[in-house]
Order: structure tokens, then sequence, then C-alpha cells
């Protein structure tokens, strides 16, 4: 019964975001504004229930999954891919590596400027 | 008679989404077994072995994709709930994140204008037509957004979603590889450039590695999904990319 509400109240909040995003013309996707509302709740409300928790556990300890009937889309595109393999490939893995490593470049310059040392892990 | 004819047609009907169900379940299921008898090493990304065995059996047995999508589109579906579930393992976080508000905006703005500019930099330097180039910007963000954004700048949105999930794959294969070269060892930073650069992919992979990896790679793939919705197309037509 818990995984069963879990997936439920998921579903509602994804419907909310959906009819939000409907209305209001957001150029945003409508599980992201859902993902919004359930945090804002969850702040508002002070804990996570059983059912919520062990559901989002199970749906996100799957997510590569999830992205594997996308994936294979790539085979539709094969033709492109074949034509501008070289500037595709190229500017995907190198912008991916520098965008790593900027990110995580700029976030531990920051991190120091500001003093915020984060918390040891398992510190809560 | 009318009732037999029935059941053939439900048998008929049934068959195809089970089947590209089916097979992407195993798949699924196949490739992350490799992956763990193979002591979790990135190469073996289960995300990228199961797509390149799927499409080796969709053009053995000429499947068109729509064919197969038909099945898979059920799994595709849990997308939706478990991007909206990422507001668990956030909330738990929600200390870390209070105190760090200011350095995660920053490498935020910065973050998404550098992996949308830099992608089409480096293509156009190589002569990359108008329309690849435009379906590459959005490359670092979630599929529904990045189709959207590509949609909305003239790319090719069904190009965009191909090249969204190559980001993700090569961002979750030599992550943390670029990580431990620069001597990143902080999960929140870790996560945090992940989730940016290659969204969920990047995710699955980070949860993979720690509870607050995740988190803060789900954060960073919410956060650049708004973002870059907003700023980059107008940055791209600050640049004279677009009109």
């Amino acid at each position: 019964m818990g995984l069963l509400s879990g997936i439920t109240l998921l579903l509602i909040y994804q419907l909310v975001g959906e009819v939000l995003v409907f209305f209001t013309g957001l150029s945003i996707p409508g599980p992201v504004v859902g993902m919004l509302l359930l945090l804002a709740t969850l702040i508002i409300r002070g804990h996570v229930s059983e059912s919520l928790n062990a559901t989002a556990n199970s749906l996100l300890s799957h997510l590569s999954l999830l992205f594997v009937p996308a994936g294979v889309g790539v085979m539709v595109h094969f033709q492109r891919i074949e034509a501008e393999w070289l500037p595709m490939g190229v500017a995907l893995l190198l912008s991916t590596v520098l965008s790593l490593a900027f990110t995580a470049f700029i976030l531990s310059v920051m991190i120091r400027l500001t003093g915020k040392r984060s918390a040891p892990d398992g510190g809560e | 008679m009318a009732e037999n004819e029935f059941f053939r047609l439900w048998v008929y009907l049934s068959a195809s989404p089970l089947l590209g169900l089916t097979a992407t379940l195993i798949a699924y299921q196949s490739a992350y077994a490799l992956y763990r008898y193979a002591g979790n090493n990135p190469l073996l990304n289960p995300v990228a072995i199961s797509v390149l065995f799927l499409i080796a059996l969709l053009m053995l047995t000429d499947t068109p994709y729509t064919e197969y999508f038909e099945g898979a589109q059920f799994v595709h579906f849990l997308l939706g709930p478990a991007t909206v579930a990422l507001a668990v393992p956030l909330y738990k976080q929600l200390n870390k994140l209070r105190t760090l508000w200011l350095p995660l905006v920053t490498a935020l703005l910065v973050g998404v204008a550098f992996a949308g500019l830099s992608a089409v930099g480096i293509a156009m330097a190589l002569g990359a037509s108008k329309a690849t180039l435009l379906s590459l910007a959005p490359k670092s963000v979630t599929a529904p957004i990045a189709m959207g954004v590509a949609e909305k700048i003239g790319g090719l949105p069904s190009l965009t979603a191909a090249l969204v999930v190559i980001t993700g794959i090569v961002g979750a294969v030599i992550g943390t590889k670029v990580f431990d070269l620069m001597r990143i060892k902080d999960d929140s930073i870790r996560g945090f450039s992940l989730g940016l650069t290659s969204h969920g992919i990047g995710t699955a992979r980070a949860f993979q590695q720690s509870e607050e990896m995740g988190a803060f790679s789900g954060l960073a793939m919410a956060l650049s999904a708004f973002t870059t919705a907003i700023i980059l197309p107008w940055l791209l037509s600050l640049l004279c990319i677009i009109d």
C-alpha cells in the first residue's frame, strides 16, 4: 500500500505542475514545477512520510533505466550524425569535459571565497 | 466466432508494446549486472550499454523506433514522477543548500552559460551546420526542456534529444575521473557539476556514488533546466547566433 500511495502523490504533483505550466505558458516542464511544489510542501510540513520516502528511493535508484527509451532514439538520427560526426562529437565531448571542470572550479572557488565550508559527510 | 477474432486482435495489439517493454527491462538489467560485475566501471555505463544493445536488436530485426517506443513509453513515462521524486533527497539536503546558496547560484549561472556556449562555439569552429549548432546548444539540460529550447531557437528537437542522452552518458562516464584529477572530493561540488552538465543521466550516476552527490546533482539538473530555458535563447540572440 505504501508504494501505491507514494506513486499517487508523485503523480498528483506532476499533474498539478502540468496544469500550472499549461495555464501560465511557462517554458519549463510540468514535472520540474511539480518537484518544486513537492519540495515546498515538504519544507512546510517538516518531514517526509515513510511511503513517499520508499517510493522516491526506489524510483531514483533506477533512474538510469528511465533514459534508455529516449537513448535508443539516437538511431533515428544516424544519417545526420554520420554527416557531421566530427563537429558534433568533438563539441559534445570537449564541451562536456570543460563544463564539468569549469562548474566544479567556480563552485569550489565560491565556497572558499564565502568561507562556507560544507559540513563533513554524515554530520547530520 | 466474434469472440475468437476479438482475442486475436487483443493478442496482436498487446504483443508489440510487450516486446519493447520487456526488451528494455532485460537489456537494462543485463547491462546493470555487467556494470556491477566490472566493479562499477564507469566505462560500462548501463544506459550506454543497454542503448547500444537495443539499437543492434532493432536493426537486426528491422523494427522501426516508433514500434519499439510503443512498449518502451511505459518506462519513459516514469521520468515525470521520478523528476518530482527528486524533491525528497533535496529536502534532506536542505541545511546544506541554505549554507551554500550563493556559491550554488553563481556556479549555476556561469555553468549554464558555459555549457551551452562552449558546445556552440566548438561546433561552429569545426564547421557544423546551423541546425546542428542550435540543436547542440541545450545539450546539458534534461531532455523535455532541451527539446523545448531547441524548438524555440530553431534546432531539431529530436536530434537534441539524442545529443542530450549522449552528453549525459559522456558526463556519467568521465565525470568522476575529471573531479578526481582536479582533486575535488566534496560530494556536493561533484554532484552539482555533474547534474548541471549531464542532467538526469549524470544524476543517476551520482546516486550510485552517494545520496548527497545525487541530491546535489538533482538540484543542479532542476535549476539548470529553469535557467537554460530562460537565459540560453537570450544569450544566443545577444551573440547574434540566432535572430
